[in-house]
């Protein structure tokens, strides 16, 4: 069996169980809505169309930022649970195709969480972006997987750790910290049409690929640890 | 380090001021045919601590490949332990453990280790969970045949075999706690191991579910590994009498040591002779 259909068992494996469960999309939709809508009724976002377009972008991806915090310790938790994990930790399966699994998964998951969330945030806002709107469909799934991978990593790193619900986003900010500036720089760029998003849009797909390729090699020491 | 003086009995000591070591194999202890058997487990005075708790003193041992054993011994007396160094799931604090000569983290796939826990997902039914882990170990497809349903054949063929049926709707989070474990032993089966690790297999079953499981074993070990060894099994009980067929040979662990060996050779009667080595006292 090649590498590719152990990626996509584990990929079936955990839509299955989300299907089930509802656990990690629930909670996330939930989250992120509760964001935008408090966020839109602390300030007037109709009186300063000029302002929203500016800080829409940050607000955007802070609120998914935060809401797939919330889904990332369930995936894993999927795997402790009757310590499944130490039946992958025996399993001739490569191990970082567990991580690309599941790293999919939650990408899945938080793109869907996006897909809903998007018109109700372009409403709230009242946002017609200035800039091409096409490159959010480059900067979205970006930025989205920028956030994924990472969480999937470090929440992987946490799992035996007594306080992980703390430690994953005291580790996961600050790492994120450049892939949010670059999602929000070229987001805010496409919004308000005042500035190219290309160079942002270059920072993330070069962050992508190094956090990409550092976690797949170092998933397996992960899963290996006592 | 108050732990070294907190015990007058053990045999563990500071990697630096260790005695010699004991005779860690003695010659003569094992069968006349050890020395030819490849060696499917060998520790080497083994101890696993957890902070100041010591699990595991000084263990040496040696499991040629076609051995059985039963491991006893009082509840809090290292067997889970040891059974989880000898799966790779936890390192040794002191000593080396091979597993068919390598180190046991570059075993996966040829052993595999049923716990108390399931390992399985509770969500899933036990056909969805066992065609998840068939998926996983792999194994050829036959020409022609769709991979999908050769894994639920195989999945199917599992369960059937623990007295599971394949077509039960009900997710494992749902099952009794003898069809758990017997979902469980199921999962274990399926990748076909060279070593087979159970901890406490029976402690959920009814008699008749019991002597089910070990007619299973009892087969499985029978057959030849992919590998061409026999098949080695290794299992932790409470209920010595109903695992004695599985029993070629007996340890018991006690406070973290191997306090006895004794070879009964009755278990699996179809198989060769399977030789045990150790250093317990």
């Amino acid at each position: 069996m090649n590498y590719a259909q152990h990626v996509l068992t584990h990929l079936r494996k955990d839509l299955r169980l989300e299907w089930r469960t509802k656990d990690s999309i629930n909670g996330m939709l939930f989250f992120a809505l509760l964001v935008v809508v408090v966020l839109a009724m602390a300030f007037d976002p109709a009186s300063f169309p000029s302002m929203t377009r500016q800080i829409s972008g940050g607000l955007l991806w802070v609120a998914l930022l935060f809401a797939a915090m919330t889904a990332l310790n369930q995936s894993w938790a999927r795997e402790t649970n009757n310590s499944v994990l130490d039946a992958h930790r025996l399993s001739a399966a490569p191990a970082s195709a567990l991580f690309i699994g599941k790293a999919l998964a939650n990408f899945l998951f938080v793109t869907a969480v996006e897909v809903v969330l998007a018109p109700i945030f372009t409403v709230f806002y009242n946002l017609q972006p200035l800039g091409q709107t096409w490159k959010l469909l480059v900067i979205l799934p970006l930025g989205t997987w920028a956030l994924v991978v990472n969480g999937t990593f470090f929440a992987a790193l946490s799992l035996r750790t007594r306080n992980r619900e703390t430690l994953l986003p005291l580790v996961l900010l600050p790492i994120t910290m450049p892939a949010l500036l670059a999602m929000i720089q070229a987001t805010t760029a496409v919004l308000t049409g005042e500035f190219e998003p290309t160079l942002w849009i270059k920072v993330l797909v070069a962050y992508v690929i190094i956090f990409t390729t550092a976690c797949v090699l170092l998933f397996q020491t992960v899963l290996s640890a006592d | 380090m108050a732990i070294w003086k907190d015990m007058p009995t053990a045999t563990v000591a500071k990697p630096d001021e260790r005695a010699p070591a004991r005779a860690a194999i003695r010659p003569g202890q094992g069968t006349s045919a050890t020395a030819d058997a490849p060696a499917a487990v060998e520790l080497q005075r083994v101890s696993r601590l957890y902070g100041s708790f010591v699990a595991l003193r000084e263990i040496t041992l040696k499991l040629a490949a076609g051995s059985s054993v039963v491991m006893l011994g009082e509840n809090g007396a290292g067997k889970s332990t040891l059974l989880k160094v000898i799966a790779g799931l936890q390192s040794p604090s002191y000593g080396q453990v091979t597993v068919f000569g390598e180190e046991p983290r570059d075993q996966r796939g040829t052993v595999a280790y049923m716990s108390h826990a399931t390992m399985l997902y509770d969500e899933l039914t036990g056909m969805e969970n066992l065609t998840y882990f068939a998926g996983l170990h792999g194994g050829s497809v036959p020409s022609g045949g769709s991979r999908r349903a050769h894994l639920r054949e195989r999945a199917a063929h599992a369960l059937t075999e623990v007295g599971l049926d394949p077509a039960n709707t009900r997710r494992v989070g749902e099952y009794s706690q003898g069809m758990r474990q017997r979902a469980s032993l199921a999962r274990v089966l399926l990748s076909e191991p060279d070593l087979l690790l159970l901890d406490e297999p029976f402690s959920n079953l009814d008699v008749g579910s019991a002597h089910s499981m070990i007619t299973r074993l009892l087969a499985y070990v029978a057959e030849p590994a992919q590998s061409g060894l026999a098949r080695t099994l290794l299992l932790t009980t409470h209920q010595a009498e109903l695992a004695q067929p599985l029993a070629r040979s007996t340890l018991t662990l006690s406070g973290g040591r191997l306090v006895a060996l004794l070879e009964t050779g009755k278990a699996a009667a179809s198989r060769t002779s399977a030789p045990m080595q150790t250093g317990a006292d």
